[in-house]
């Protein structure tokens, strides 16, 4: 079953190629077989992804590593890089989320897309190629398929997102994903190269992760921390942290299913995968793994109080998602891989449903994406009202289901986590009422209270179709039993995320490496394990679970008991809720230090040298060339007797200067 | 070299002289024409005045080629100028001037 690891990729790259290449003849045929090849690539993935995954089960802890090659790609010399797949208990963890999520996300997009005017199939060829790029930079053994992957989902989101493409904004949306991205690359790839170079020139000529990490020691602790910096900052890029956040609110122009699935369930934890699958490098570097908790954490504060005030209901689930991300990083920064990536897994289910649910919301309003238009469609949409509820209870962490359980990993391992915790934890637990608060408030104006749209709008408000709600509740049912995976030891679970994959996280990753490649390990692993205590464990979760029903009740008051109230305090301090509303300014901070600068260097480039200096020298050159010729060509007159002279002249020259010089 | 035979170099050169000042003056394209002639009189007088000297016959045979090739020339010239004429009128060598840039 190993074996047939490369079916994986391979199902979603087969879609890609019918519906890219044939998809027109295909739609005028027949337009359900686009969807029915779509959907059937990423569901055959998704089965082979579960055989694998339960096959990988059985085997004892220890061995759950095998490297599949299926072809050499770049052969150089010594340097050699192949197509290859790593099934590892993270990669597989990742990519039963990935194609399973991803499944869904396919049929649910068959309802939203099927009315859209037109290129049925281009949409869903490119969903497919997310799936294939995707599939590639989780189970990808070596450094440089990553990167394919890590930039073919970029292109895709890309793609994705400036789909209506018609519309400008859209495109302005498109074009701003793909440079920032392209801003984090960049440097990632500034980091990739200085690695391989280093473990090159150290007689490692690899980009196999077995190998860079077995090496790892090669490296100085500097150098080490350069490395995990640059590599963070692509992380921040594609998994939209500070400072490379801004361009994830702005993707939401592109179609509901597809910010469901590349903008909050699966490329943005990208960023997330690749720290975790790298811990060994960042566990060797207290500084960057700082660094990663700091952000991640400040991430989450900042995106959490722009939520507070955006009234598009698509916003508060990007902001929310920025912020949700940002205590994945959080949790990876101190050390705690399995939460983060735990987080990561219930995050994709209710972020997904969140955003689904928002899409049928959009759908039956014709559109309208601004919350202050909606309001009591609980009794016209009852499923996507449940699931939708079911969805922010576990986004804010209610005791219970699953987001509960993920978070509550993260704000254990902050709290416990020594230095730092101090004012990472107390942050964590602002955001965690803030999530709570928001989330709320989305509930509240949307599906509570009168409904302020108009009359024509409210008359077409309709449940869902089938294939869309179908989805929707699966993706509930996770979102509540989800969890069940995670209960850590203290409530009487036995926390099986942790356990599967702590062979890949931390002291694991040397035992596994060791018994894989036979070569010496990394010692010493820097986060220390915890002293575990239950009680202290159970009183923070009380202190949790009380400000989450502090954070509802709060919004409850304003949004539903006395409506009055966010008008009052908007009205009170103007310049926070501008600030807020504004987002910080930090678009506008950006357009003033980065882009403004960046453009006008780029006018005194084009306008200075390109036009002066470098087309200057060219034309110059030919008009020197031009006066030359008016001069000369005086000489050629046509009339013979002209040039009789001058040859005569000649003669004599020749004759003279043979008498006379020589 | 005895004296007549610098009596003849000397008339060979003239004869250069004066086709030469002919074609550089004269309008008239058969004059031109006429003049070219003379200067290949003189060059091959000088030929035969340098042919007897050194009692070869390969001035001798320049001569018979340079005969033959003013014969040719002499031939597509006229038959040029009469076109010419056809054409336009004249055969002034000033009127034909469009050969150039």
């Amino acid at each position: 079953m190993f074996d047939l690891v490369w079916l994986i990729p391979s199902f979603p790259l087969a879609g890609v190629l019918i519906n890219g290449l044939l998809g027109r003849t295909i739609e005028e045929r027949n337009k359900s077989l686009v969807h029915w090849i779509a959907c059937g690539a990423v569901g055959l993935s998704f089965l082979v992804t579960l055989g694998i995954f339960l096959q990988l089960l059985e085997l004892p802890a220890e061995k759950r590593l095998y490297d599949f090659t299926w072809f050499t790609w770049i052969s150089a010399g010594e340097f050699s890089a192949s197509i290859g797949y790593l099934i590892d208990p993270l990669s597989m963890f990742y990519c039963m989320f990935v194609t399973g999520v991803g499944f869904l996300i396919h049929v649910y997009s068959i309802g939203y897309m099927w009315h859209d005017e037109e290129g049925y199939y281009r949409y869903f060829a490119y969903l497919n190629l997310f799936m294939f790029s995707m599939i590639n930079l989780v189970l990808a053994d070596n450094f440089l398929l990553m990167f394919l992957g890590w930039e073919g989902v970029g292109v895709c989101s890309y793609l994705l997102i400036a789909y209506w493409f018609s519309d400008l904004a859209n495109a302005v949306a498109g074009k701003k994903a793909f440079i920032t991205n392209r801003v984090g690359d960049f440097f990632f790839a500034i980091g990739l190269l200085l690695m391989v170079t280093y473990l090159g020139e150290h007689g490692v000529w690899s980009l196999k992760f077995t190998d860079v990490f077995a090496n790892a020691s090669l490296m100085s602790p500097n150098l080490i921390t350069l490395i995990c910096l640059l590599f963070f900052l692509g992380c921040t890029a594609k998994s939209a942290q500070i400072p490379l956040y801004i361009w994830l609110p702005d993707a939401m122009a592109g179609p509901t299913p597809v910010s469901a699935l590349i903008h909050a369930a699966t490329m943005v934890t990208a960023g997330i995968y690749f720290v975790a699958r790298c811990n060994i490098l960042y566990s060797m570097s207290p500084l960057a793994m700082g660094v990663v908790a700091v952000v991640g954490a400040l991430t989450a504060l900042l995106a959490a109080t722009i939520a507070l005030t955006q009234n598009d209901i698509k916003r508060v689930l990007a902001y929310s998602t920025v912020s949700q991300l940002g205590y994945m990083f959080l949790g990876l920064g101190v050390g705690a891989f399995a939460a983060g990536i735990f987080h990561v897994l219930t995050h994709s289910f209710f972020k997904a449903l969140l955003f689904m649910c928002s899409g049928c919301v959009i759908h039956a309003m014709s559109g309208e994406q601004d919350m202050r238009n909606m309001g009591g469609l609980r009794q016209k949409m009852p499923i996507t009202f449940y699931t939708m509820l079911i969805g922010t209870l576990a986004i804010a962490g209610f005791p219970g289901f699953s987001g509960f359980f993920s978070k509550d990993e993260i704000l254990w391992k902050v709290f416990s986590s020594g230095p730092g915790a101090s004012f990472l934890w107390p942050i964590a637990i602002l955001t965690a009422a803030l999530t709570a608060f928001y989330m709320f408030r989305l509930i509240f104006m949307t599906f509570f209270n009168e409904c302020r749209a108009s009359e024509e709008v409210q008359h077409h408000i309709h449940e869902a179709p089938r294939s869309m709600t179908a989805p929707l509740v699966i993706l509930a049912f996770l979102s509540i039993f989800g969890g069940v995976i995670g209960i850590p030891a203290s409530l009487g679970g036995n926390n099986l995320v942790e356990h599967f994959l702590d062979p890949v996280m931390g002291l694991g990753a040397g035992k596994l490496l060791q018994s894989a490649s036979g070569t010496s390990m990394v010692q010493g692993s820097a986060h220390a394990v915890a002293l575990h205590s239950v009680e202290l464990e159970h009183t923070l979760m009380i202190i949790t679970t009380g400000i989450v029903f502090l954070g509802i009740l709060v919004a409850y008051t304003m949004y539903m008991r006395n409506r009055s109230l966010p008008d009052t305090f908007a009205a009170k301090s103007p310049s926070t809720y501008r600030m807020l509303l504004n987002k910080w300014y930090v678009d506008e901070l950006y357009e003033k230090t980065v882009i403004n600068p960046l453009h006008s260097i780029s006018v005194f480039f084009w306008k200075g040298i390109d036009v002066v200096v470098i087309d200057g020298l060219v034309n110059g050159t030919a008009a020197f060339f031009m006066k030359c010729g008016v001069v000369s060509r005086a000489a050629q007159s046509g009339y013979v007797q002209r040039y009789a002279v001058s040859f005569l002249v000649g003669v004599f020259a020749l004759i003279a200067y043979y008498m006379y010089v020589r | 070299m005895t004296d007549y035979q610098s009596i003849y170099l000397a008339l060979s050169a003239i004869l250069f002289a004066i086709g030469v000042l002919g074609v550089i003056v004269r309008k008239d394209a058969i004059v031109v024409f006429l003049c070219i002639e003379i200067m290949l009189g003189a060059v091959n007088l000088a030929f035969v005045t340098f042919a007897r000297a050194n009692q070869s016959a390969e001035g001798l045979f320049m001569v018979m080629c340079i005969m033959a090739v003013a014969g040719a020339e002499a031939a597509v010239g006229l038959a040029i100028f009469v076109l010419l004429y056809r054409k336009t009128g004249t055969i002034n060598i000033d009127k034909f001037n469009l050969l150039k840039y």
